[in-house]
């Protein structure tokens, strides 16, 4: 079987028995996602160690974290369309099929975790306009339509599909216009990171989330937006650096890698001045006022105060330090190390924020509570991996991604 | 939600709220249909599909 005539021109990939070699791995790890799903569907949530404490779980951590690290889309789409940083279009494609990637996974799996899926479209008939989660549901679906009509022109542009007269005019209109969604997509994608974080910051029967803030939005509203501008970059990068070491080929020039480096540096380190003053604040101003304190929040269960180095200090001061200096930049090996740690960074703000304030008691004859995911809830997780790896691996070796791709691998 | 709808109120919340979302929808929805205008207008015209080259 030769599949290279669907390839890019003037590029080659793997041979198809490898790639059906691989394939095959993802769908077995799509197998025990469809099984975990099939499960919680049939039995109910029972399935998940999910319970009257824990209303959230593993799922919404995922969920958040893909979110946020799948920010590069519509980050990197603001710079090349409505900034015109041009050399960014080297790499643009990557970060909307990432982006498509993060965006379709959480909702499939909120269909999942919402425990009817055949009952979602509730939340838009019946919407509660006061609620942050409502804002995020409206937001997060919308920017999903804006997705796959960035990812269409790509699928179009396959060598062969191209030759479609009809299609190949449908890309090229859709590319002159591409402004005007990616412009719609940044508007939708701000506020709803945004919404994500001000959901903690709101609940203010929970002295570990609750933030003070402007008007009706939190502090925790501003940062998760900025956390999020400042991870996506660097995963759609390191996305872009593990294919070209799965695939030993070179697929942006190092200058783009770098620019990537540079953007997430900067929003980065100005996330941390805020969310350093904001915990500072909270831990001194807020939590006294509650009646509470710092020590209390870190004093039972698992979820010490080394959560808080970890996040903001080797998770957050280190990779800002590192990605601001150009000499790290510049090598290959520090660059993706520190964007490793910057996304991490990003994870682990939304596993603490989601799982810490649910775990510690708020109510006097309440324990502390602790909380494992069931083998159905990895499983729906490890689905999402799944999915993510077919999609990106189908479009890497059917769809022009790179622009550079055959340049950089000449000779 | 529509006005329709027996929970909607005419207040500030659900017209800054649905308004904004509708807006987006609205957007969404005539920047892919120009985009067939203009695929039925190049078709018409019988110009080159591969004339405007790689994106």
């Amino acid at each position: 079987m030769d599949d290279s005539k669907f390839w890019p021109q003037g590029v080659t990939r793997c041979k198809p028995g490898a790639f059906i070699a691989w394939m095959l791995v993802c769908l077995g790890l799509g197998g025990w996602a469809m099984l975990s799903a099939f499960l919680c569907i049939y039995k109910g949530l029972n399935q998940t160690n999910m319970n009257d404490f824990f209303a959230f779980g593993v799922w919404i951590v995922v969920d958040l974290a893909i979110i946020a690290l799948g920010a590069g889309a519509f980050f990197t789409g603001f710079m090349t369309y409505v900034l015109r940083r041009d050399e960014l279009k080297n790499i643009i494609n990557a970060a909307v099929i990432i982006g498509f990637i993060c965006y379709s996974g959480a909702i499939l799996m909120l269909g999942i975790d919402i425990g009817q899926p055949a009952r979602g479209w509730f939340g838009f008939w019946h919407a509660n306009v006061h609620s942050m989660l409502t804002e995020v549901m409206f937001c997060i679906t919308t920017y999903l339509i804006v997705l796959i009509v960035e990812f269409v022109p790509l699928v179009l542009e396959n060598r062969q599909i191209s030759k479609v007269p009809d299609l190949s005019f449908f890309a090229h209109n859709l590319h002159r216009i591409m402004i005007v969604f990616a412009a719609t997509g940044t508007f939708l994608s701000f506020f709803h990171q945004g919404s994500l974080g001000g959901m903690y910051g709101v609940l203010y029967a929970r002295p570990f989330a609750y933030r003070t803030g402007i008007v009706i939005w939190p502090w925790t509203f501003f940062l998760f937006i900025l956390s999020a501008i400042a991870s996506g970059p660097s995963f759609t990068t390191l996305i872009v650096m593990l294919t070209e070491k799965v695939s030993g080929r070179k697929l942006t020039s190092h200058k783009v890698k770098m620019m990537m480096g540079k953007v997430s540096a900067y929003l980065l380190s100005f996330y941390l001045v805020l969310k350093i003053a904001d915990t500072l604040y909270w831990a001194n101003v807020t939590l006294p006022k509650m009646g509470v304190t710092f020590g209390e929040l870190y004093g039972g269960g698992p979820y010490g105060t080394y959560l808080v180095w970890m996040e903001l200090g080797l998770f957050g001061v280190l990779p800002a330090l590192l990605l601001l200096q150009r000499r790290v930049r510049e090598s290959y090996g520090l660059l993706a190390l520190a964007m490793v740690l910057n996304c991490c960074g990003a994870v682990m703000n939304r596993f603490v924020m989601t799982i810490q304030p649910l775990a510690i008691p708020v109510l006097p004859f309440e324990k502390f509570v602790g909380y494992l995911p069931s083998w159905q809830e990895w499983g729906i997780s490890a689905g999402v991996i799944a999915y993510g790896l077919i999609i990106f691996s189908l479009a890497y070796r059917y769809l022009p991604i790179f622009p550079q791709e055959v340049e950089l691998n000449k000779g | 939600m529509l006005p329709i709808c027996f929970e909607w109120h005419w207040d500030v919340g659900h017209f800054v709220f649905m308004g904004l979302f509708y807006t987006a929808l609205t957007i969404i929805g005539a920047g892919v249909v120009y985009t067939f205008m203009a695929t039925m207008k190049d078709l018409c015209s019988g110009k080159d599909p591969h004339e405007h080259g790689h994106h």
